[in-house]
């Protein structure tokens, strides 16, 4: 009942306040029309207020054969033999797609199938994986890593620094990050792995934390190198896929680490944020991944779940096309940022407690500048600026410099149900100031290829800062770039900045240790981006999840590495 | 029944999804290549190199109407051809898919039989009885709802509040009850209108009176004079409730998460999976001409008039 409550809350928020059209309801999500819901809440309010009314139905169903089964041993106390054979269930968005890890390797390494040689904590603090140690030569250019003995890939084989660097080579000549870095060469000697590299490169034990960078077994490819099969060396085993929906996982009995409670688990992939929510709501889903806002209130009240917050590495930004004639102005760019109310946006729409006050999230430490003044709505000083910019308010209040008219397409996607709405809502800010904003939503794709083929004006989404655990990797490929192709697909756009790029190359290279004067070089990397606003930082993302009462001990990785089932057990 | 007139009918079909599948796909705005790697690869991950790897890979430039008379080629050898997407041959993609949907669609189809005729002929003996008033009201309710609200009323009263079904998933019997349900109410509800009309309609006839002056009971007029009367038009509309049973599945696949064809389809559009997009149409298609064959078939044996 919740869930309607606060959804006509919200439309009464989102036609009062923020605009008066009709909410954008893409196909793929988040698209319950919300007079029906009106129709269901008045409805339902009627049947559950009377519930011996429906105790017909009950009667009907049960009579028809059909047992209650999943509820069954529901607040019953687990022998051990019953912890052996039951089920996880694992709810989450993300569709199955194959067994290559450019496909669907980040599934895996959420399940635990699959490990990478680095690991990363939940500080993000890079920590021994499948290589126990590693060290980088003098020069620099060799690093050496050593591989933990006595691993078993899942097909009984053990693993072998020749196999390790037949995995790494496979994932170097597909497309992926591994790309970017400057390796001439990857070689087994003994139980150590040698990577040799053209130039220094610090970074490059997070590049190697990657999903793309899964050590399968030698067994797993095929001549071209595409993987058929996942066997990782994780604590689960993969039992049965059928893409592109579910798959199932059993305890790894030979796994190198700490044999896990939970002993079997069924991943799902179920698209639709409000089905997730329900199934998690009736007890069919354990662990239920990225809930919509409307389903967490909903749900907050239910006595079979709990539910579970952490700050993740994504920011909700909005790209600019700094090649525009109005937005090559930083002064224009900053004008945009002010005419933003980030707080209305994350409490309203995201419902999360604040917007961003910068691009990094307080969770990236050294990223994270708290000394930077804090980005802000004022629209008053937003139509200065643009005054003072030449824009002048037209006829139909729109701002026009000479011929020119202030009008910009803004491209944006469904697949993240929030983007259209956050869309809508910038649309209504950026008109207070007098900018006309025409809403394009399309593909993901019309991102990267509107920003190669320069057609991009703007365009919101939401980005993942950590792909490797260290930012420098989505930094490098975002706003790098050079003089003649600046930026990146997913970043900055006609905007350079000589000293940045070389500071970043530096921090790749050799760390990001503090310089000579004392500054920390990612504060100050930060810095830059706050002046110059390439892009528009306007929330910082939270993953939420619901998580069964039958489970205890359950946490959640801000890195979204893993869904944590190896730490998780039944409750007593 | 002509057979060689079928089997060209079922020849145009094929030539004709595929050629308007194929142009459909080619007239959609924007780079293939892009949306492929899109479909590939996630948000997260794609970038023009992934997008270059994929134009490489295809032989993208190359393409043109030449690529449909491959495609056509291939058909003649039975061949549809491999995902763009997952790399698998679109064959073992359907043939997995298009038997969850069968599934469901059969036991959709089972269910709705036994929902709607029943109540529908029991209304037709009493036209305008309180039964034959009641079926009204609730026939026109069920079929006016959407199916998505309706699949979110049931998943609301038996998984959530009652808790005796799972709200989506897949894969034990106990799955298939909601989503099968949510599409047969829908479908029962038009069934019943159409037994319930033509069985009012033999009860009008001068077969239907004789048959009890001579005094056979109800039960016996019913079964010997007016089942094959009712059955003719339901058969009939089963050709047709097919269409909209692959129209439901899709909205039904999405909610309740089932691996079927709907599911598989739409995705496949928006990842430009040209061959996937091809194979399932024309599968979908010929399993139409199929099912309408059968429907002839079955009504020629129910009402053998006309035949020579």
């Amino acid at each position: 009942m919740q869930m309607f409550n606060s959804l006509s809350r919200f439309r009464w928020c989102h036609r009062g306040r923020f605009s008066g059209r009709p909410l954008a309801t893409p196909f793929s999500a988040g698209s319950i029309k919300l007079g029906q819901l009106h129709f269901l809440h008045s409805w339902r309010q009627t049947l559950s207020s009377k519930a011996s009314r429906w105790s017909w139905l009950a009667v009907m169903t049960m009579s028809a054969g059909l047992t209650p089964a999943v509820h069954a041993a529901e607040g019953e106390a687990l022998s051990s033999r019953e912890s052996a054979v039951r089920r996880l269930e694992i709810v989450a968005p993300f569709d199955i797609k194959g067994a290559d890890p450019l496909l669907s390797g980040i599934l895996f390494q959420r399940m635990q199938m699959v490990e990478t040689l680095v690991d990363v904590d939940a500080t993000g603090q890079l920590r021994p994986g499948l290589a126990t140690e590693w060290s980088v030569s003098d020069d620099s250019l060799i690093w050496k890593f050593t591989l933990r003995s006595k691993v078993k890939f899942h097909d009984g084989s053990l693993l072998t620094a020749q196999a390790a660097v037949q995995a790494l080579e496979i994932a170097r000549a597909k497309p992926g990050l591994l790309k970017s870095v400057p390796v001439t060469d990857i070689v087994a000697q003994g139980d150590t792995l040698l990577i040799h590299l053209s130039e220094p490169f610090a970074a490059l034990p997070a590049y190697l934390a990657d999903y793309r960078q899964q050590i399968l077994a030698p067994s797993a490819y095929d001549d071209s190198g595409t993987a058929l099969a996942v066997i990782g060396t994780g604590p689960y085993r993969m039992m049965s896929m059928s893409p592109p929906l579910s798959l199932e996982v059993a305890a790894f009995a030979d796994y190198w680490g700490e044999q896990p409670d939970i002993r079997r688990a069924r991943y799902q992939a179920v698209s639709r944020a409000e089905g997730r929510a329900l199934m998690a709501e009736s007890g069919d889903a354990d662990f239920t991944y990225s809930l919509d806002p409307a389903s967490r209130q909903r749900l907050r009240d239910s006595p079979r779940v709990s539910l579970a917050s952490a700050p993740t590495p994504r920011t909700l930004l909005l790209k600019v096309n700094a090649n525009h004639a109005a937005f090559s102005s930083p002064d224009v760019r900053r004008a945009l940022s002010l005419a933003i109310d980030r707080t209305a946006i994350a409490q309203v729409v995201l419902r999360y407690p604040e917007g961003a006050s910068q691009l990094f999230p307080p969770m990236i430490e050294g990223w994270h500048n708290a000394a930077l003044p804090a980005l802000h709505q004022d629209v008053i000083k937003a139509r200065e600026s643009l005054e003072a910019a030449g824009w002048q308010v037209g006829e139909d209040g729109i701002r026009h410099k000479g011929d020119q008219r202030l009008a910009v397409s803004l491209i944006t996607f469904s697949d993240r149900p929030e983007l259209p709405l956050v869309a809508t809502v910038l649309e209504r800010q950026f008109h207070a100031i007098g900018i006309a904003t025409r809403l394009d939503i399309t593909n993901f794709s019309a991102i990267p290829s509107g920003h190669h083929d320069g057609s991009l004006e703007l365009a919101l989404f939401a980005r993942n800062l950590a792909l490797v655990p260290d930012p420098i990797g989505t930094l490098l490929s975002d706003y790098a770039g050079t003089a003649e192709a600046p930026g990146g697909d997913w970043g900055a756009m006609g905007w350079h900045d000589v000293d940045f790029t070389a500071d970043l190359a530096r921090m790749a290279r050799e760390g990001h240790g503090a310089s000579d004067d004392g500054r920390d070089p990612r504060g100050e990397a930060s810095r830059v981006l706050q002046d110059a606003l390439p892009v528009i930082p306007i929330a910082w993302y939270y993953q939420n999840l619901a998580i069964s009462n039958r489970l205890e001990s359950a946490q959640v990785d801000p890195w979204e590495r893993s869904f944590g089932l190896s730490d998780l057990r039944w409750a007593p | 029944m002509n057979i060689p007139s079928r089997l060209l009918q079922l020849l145009m079909v094929v030539l004709m999804v595929g050629g308007a599948s194929y142009l459909m796909m080619q007239s959609l705005p924007g780079d293939a290549s892009w949306r492929i790697a899109a479909g590939r690869y996630g948000y997260d991950a794609l970038d023009a190199a992934a997008a270059a790897s994929v134009r490489a890979e295809m032989g993208m430039e190359s393409s043109g109407g030449l690529s449909f008379l491959y495609w056509l080629g291939d058909i003649l050898r039975l061949e549809l051809g491999t995902s763009l997407i997952s790399g698998e041959p679109v064959w073992n993609e359907i043939r997995h898919q298009l038997g969850n949907s069968l599934s469901l669609a059969g036991a959709a189809l089972g269910l709705s039989l036994l929902i709607g005729p029943p109540l529908g002929l029991l209304a037709g003996l009493r036209a305008g009885g309180i039964l034959d008033r009641c079926l009204l009201a609730v026939c026109s309710l069920l079929r006016a709802i959407p199916q998505f609200l309706l699949a979110l009323v049931l998943i609301l009263l038996l998984a959530v509040e009652m808790g005796v079904l799972p709200a989506a998933g897949h894969g034990e019997a106990q799955h298939f009850i909601l989503p099968a349900l949510t599409l047969a109410l829908g479908l029962a509800a038009v069934s019943a209108r159409l037994a319930r009309d033509a069985m009012a309609a033999v009860t009008q006839t001068a077969f239907h009176d004789f048959a009890r002056w001579k005094g056979l009971t109800t039960a016996q007029t019913f079964w010997r004079h007016g089942l094959r009367h009712v059955a003719l038009p339901l058969v009939t509309y089963l050709g047709l409730q097919f269409v909209t049973l692959v129209e439901g599945v899709v909205v039904i696949e999405s909610i309740f998460g089932w691996p079927g064809i709907g599911h598989a389809l739409v995705h496949a559009i928006f990842s430009r999976d040209v061959p996937m997009v091809q194979g399932t149409a024309l599968v979908l298609g010929v399993g139409f001409v199929v099912i309408n064959l059968l429907v002839d078939l079955l009504g020629r044996q129910l009402d053998p008039r006309g035949v020579q």
